[in-house]
């Protein structure tokens, strides 16, 4: 019954440097089914982010896939010549990003780029196209459309320049929306109204992979939840089953240092420790390091992504049951 | 020395600045690192301490004098007894190139240093002082900068003369206000730094904390500036005397070599092109090792 | 923008006159009355005292420079001594060869240099990169004038393609323009290249890319525009650049130029005409960067906004 619109297994990316390969990204599998939001929740660094550019395309050299396939709406798309790829991008999936200070071109007025993206994957005139860039800029409430579409991007704030972006993402109706941590830069008022506009969207049949660090903006928005460590996926569940029972050590401690901000507690709680580097992960788990409940047997070997209830599934031998 | 480059050398003396606290690298320990990541760098580093050499020795390296006329042998293409061949007064090219690389090296490097010390001391009071100090030493800076540098250098060895001193001076002139600007904008941003206002309150004399808080601070972007401006100084002594404005005979310079020779271009081209080959490898090297002291000073380069 | 580019000009103004005071005061600390120096030791002191009070070298200095400028404004920069004709005319006609000379140079500059910018970071660190850098290094490494008759020795003399010295045909300008135009062309290349993979690194290029723009189209539609912004700011560097070496082009080339006319000048210790091309040709850099500064802001929507 639920088709799903975008379906990763076993995706790797590798980064050589000059002290060995990285993979930011490992293994990684998941699925995005149609009319849901997504989440992809972690530490930076955790290569949330270089999930997103995998499946879009969009990694910087000399990054490279190294395994694993990706599906949009059924079709495997990682094996296509680079020029299908491209006709992919922005016509059935778009991407946004973090930084909507920056990732508009400082020297092409807003409209103008809106309209680029429309040129790109129909054969309108540049009247049609004019016309279809209002029409966007009024779907995601921008205040007078008409007189923004003449401004540059320096002339607009932080949250009309992510409408913006936004609105050159749903050019073509994508099925994929990537949401790269689209609101972290924004203030509170403004993040809550971006993400009203994501909802809508999803509602108009965009599903949404969105990755974030901030749980109460996955808690909001998100049906479903991956939390990733380390390059690998660690846990995933329905948001609220996440939110009730997280299972790995990780997640857990994710929770507990943002209930104790939210209940005001005195101490802080923190996972103890960073992120590793990636040339120098432990034999075993990755996060053994910095579990509290490290055991032997955490320091040797890798556990594996199990089920341990329908639709919940988690990397860590304490959560199997068994006791070791 | 260029426009361009030096607005790199001031961004990357900015970036320095910014970058102080903590995770600085010491100035040693970045030089040892551009001697192990930039082979270009260490090479012309090398080169040039052989030319030095070279012109040092000259008179140990070559059997014949600066001067020794042969008019037997005039105008001799390159061979085994002449190994750049003869000039027009059967002199031995080589050895007048080498007895050459003591003026154009001096040249060089003594303007260049003159320059620095006047700039740093120029640029350092403008930003220290303010005020008026500033804005005459400022404006004149501009007025220096405005002209061609080698117009600039054309007017002022007129109203000199010709004569090494002279284009010592005249170089000085032409490149002290490059120097001059950057470590003003330096002294500016140390000025208002914590350590310096603490040691103001505290009654240490301006001229204490010019000499060890200010100055020491720009040390390393005054050594990029230094290593730079000897090619641009090299480069402009060298068009000064081919136009026959710079040495005068019997002094030896590569460009006054390359202007007498200039004459015999079409039957014996070695006459200009021998030191034309030699300022050019000079030029190239101090450029190399100057960008790759620009390249480890500047903090951005590492992070890549 | 108005206010900023009056502000802009007042200052070049106010440049500029200082440029003719130090010119003016330079050239006056030289020993020796310059009319003695001109017509030779056997001159009669009558003469001298004529021509100098003719001159008006016997005033006071501040005299003489207020003078000089009132009559510079109406266009009057005296006669030169040792051609006899007013400076005015001379640099006229000369000026017409630097000029063509200087465009010349600057169009080789900037095509050649953009090119190999934009080739050298679209290939980074591989082998049109390395040769196009090896290239521009040698370009800034290689003193004018030993392009310059390196390109008169190969291909004028031993190829016998293009002549040697003179404009009398079109031909000509090409030899010269490519010597001095060398360096700037490196010039060019070396920021091209810097700029542009620093531009390549930006967001929007991502946003570019995401939208499904392909990689010709990311280069010319977005990091292009972006990255020739600083290359421009070079342009300034390219007036000042040019002049100095058009000095020597002219000298090498025998080209009856403003360079040459100032080498005239010099040798023939020719006060007022020195005086006029050092003027011509810092009034040309000043006015050269006033340029530029408003291209930049034409092209540079950030900038145009503010002040």
């Amino acid at each position: 019954m639920n088709e799903m619109t975008l379906e990763v297994s076993g995706l790797t990316v590798c980064y050589p440097t000059e002290k060995g390969a990285i993979f930011p990204v490992k293994d990684v599998s998941l699925k995005v089914p149609a009319g849901s939001i997504v989440g992809i929740v972690g530490e930076s660094g955790c290569g949330k982010s270089m999930t997103a550019r995998a499946v879009m395309g969009l990694l910087r050299s000399p990054g490279k896939v190294t395994a694993g396939k990706v599906f949009l709406c059924g079709r495997e798309i990682t094996a296509l010549p680079e020029k299908e790829r491209r006709k992919l991008r922005g016509n059935e999936m778009s991407m946004i990003f973090q930084e909507p200070m920056t990732s508009l071109n400082p020297v092409m007025k807003v409209g103008k780029q809106v309209e680029e993206a429309i040129r790109l994957h129909t054969d309108c005139s540049r009247e049609e196209a004019k016309r279809r860039t209002l029409e966007l800029f009024r779907e995601v409430e921008i205040p007078e459309a008409e007189t923004r579409l003449s401004c540059y991007p320096h002339q607009l704030s932080g949250g009309l320049r992510q409408r913006v972006m936004i609105a050159m993402a749903m050019v073509c109706r994508p099925r994929l929306l990537i949401a790269d941590e689209p609101t972290t830069a924004l203030d509170v008022t403004v993040e809550a109204q971006i993400l009203k506009l994501l909802e809508h969207l999803r509602d108009a049949g965009t599903s949404v992979l969105m990755i974030s660090h901030n749980l109460g903006v996955i808690a909001r928005v998100c049906d479903e939840v991956y939390v990733m460590y380390a390059g690998r996926v660690v846990e995933q569940a329905s948001t609220e089953r996440l939110f009730e029972q997280p299972l790995h050590p990780y997640s857990r401690g994710l929770f507990r240092s943002v209930r104790s901000l939210r209940e005001g507690c005195e101490t802080l709680e923190t996972i103890p420790g960073v992120v590793p580097n990636l040339l120098r992960l432990p034999q075993g788990c990755s996060f053994s390091l910095r579990c509290p409940e490290c055991g032997e047997k955490c320091e040797k070997t890798m556990p594996e992504l199990l089920e341990t209830e329908p639709g919940h599934a988690v990397r860590c031998f304490r959560a199997e049951g068994g006791e070791e | 020395m260029l426009k361009a480059k030096r607005k790199q050398v001031e961004q990357a003396a900015d970036l320095r600045l910014q970058s102080q606290i903590g995770e600085q690298e010491r100035f040693r320990d970045q030089l040892r690192r551009m001697a192990r990541e930039n082979k270009t760098a260490v090479v012309s580093f090398f080169v040039i301490v052989i030319l030095m050499l070279a012109a040092i020795l000259a008179p140990l390296l070559t059997p014949y004098e600066e001067n020794e006329m042969d008019l037997l042998h005039r105008l001799q293409p390159p061979s085994a007894e002449h190994l750049l061949g003869t000039d027009e007064g059967g002199r031995d090219v080589l050895t007048r190139l080498l007895f050459g690389a003591r003026v154009s090296l001096l040249i060089g490097v003594a303007p260049a240093l003159l320059s620095l010390i006047l700039g740093a001391l120029l640029g350092a009071a403008a930003g220290y002082r303010g005020g008026m100090t500033d804005t005459v030493i400022m404006r004149i800076a501009d007025v220096t900068l405005a002209f061609p540098s080698m117009l600039l250098a054309m007017v002022i060895m007129y109203s000199l003369g010709g004569g090494i001193f002279n284009v010592f001076l005249t170089l000085t002139l032409v490149n002290w206000a490059n120097v001059a600007r950057i470590v003003r904008s330096q002294t500016l941003k140390l000025r208002s730094d914590e350590f310096v206002e603490a040691a103001r309150v505290t009654g240490v004399p301006d001229r204490t904390i010019l000499r060890r808080h200010i100055l020491p601070n720009c040390l390393p972007t005054l050594l990029v500036l230094f290593t730079l401006n000897i090619p641009a100084a090299i480069l402009t002594e060298s068009s000064l005397s081919f136009l026959g404005l710079g040495i005068q005979p019997p002094n030896a310079s590569w460009g006054l070599m390359i202007n007498t020779g200039r004459q015999y271009l079409y039957n014996a081209p070695w006459l200009c092109f021998a030191p034309g080959a030699a300022i050019m490898l000079i030029v190239l090297s101090f450029n190399f090792l100057g960008n790759g002291l620009l390249d480890v000073l500047d903090p951005r380069m590492k992070k890549q | 923008m108005k206010k900023s580019l009056i502000h802009r000009l007042v200052q070049a103004v106010i440049v500029l006159i200082g440029v003719v005071l130090l010119i003016f005061v330079m050239l006056r600390i030289v020993p020796g009355n310059p009319i003695e120096t001109m017509m030779g030791e056997h001159a009669d002191a009558a003469t001298v005292a004529r021509m100098t009070a003719e001159m008006g070298l016997d005033q006071p200095l501040h005299i003489q420079f207020f003078r000089y400028i009132s009559s510079a404004f109406r266009g009057d920069f005296g006669t030169s001594y040792s051609l006899g004709k007013p400076v005015s005319q001379l640099i006229g006609s000369a000026f017409v060869n630097t000029l063509i000379l200087a465009l010349f140079a600057a169009l080789f500059a900037w095509v050649a240099g953009i090119g190999c910018g934009i080739l050298s970071a679209v290939h980074k660190n591989r082998l049109p990169d390395r040769l196009f850098m090896g290239f521009s290094i040698l370009g800034i490494s290689l003193p004018v004038f030993m392009a310059a008759m390196f390109l008169q020795y190969i291909f004028g003399f031993c190829l016998h393609w293009l002549p040697i010295s003179g404009t009398e045909r079109w031909t000509g300008f090409i030899l010269p323009s490519i010597a001095l135009g060398w360096n700037s062309a490196g010039q060019v290349a070396q920021m091209t290249r810097t700029a542009l993979l620093e531009t390549l690194q930006e967001d929007y290029i991502d946003t570019a890319r995401a939208k499904g723009r392909s990689p010709s189209g990311v280069l010319v539609h977005h990091a292009l525009r972006n990255a020739m912004l600083p290359v421009l700011t070079m342009m300034t560097i390219q007036f000042s650049g040019l002049l100095s070496g058009a000095v020597i082009t002219e000298t090498v080339f025998s080209i009856n130029g403003v360079g040459r006319l100032m080498v005239q000048a010099i040798s023939g210790r020719d006060i007022p005409l020195l005086q006029g091309t050092a003027l011509l040709a810092t009034a040309v850099v000043i006015f050269g960067s006033l340029l530029a500064d408003v291209l930049y802001s034409v092209l540079d929507p950030r900038v145009r906004k503010e002040g």
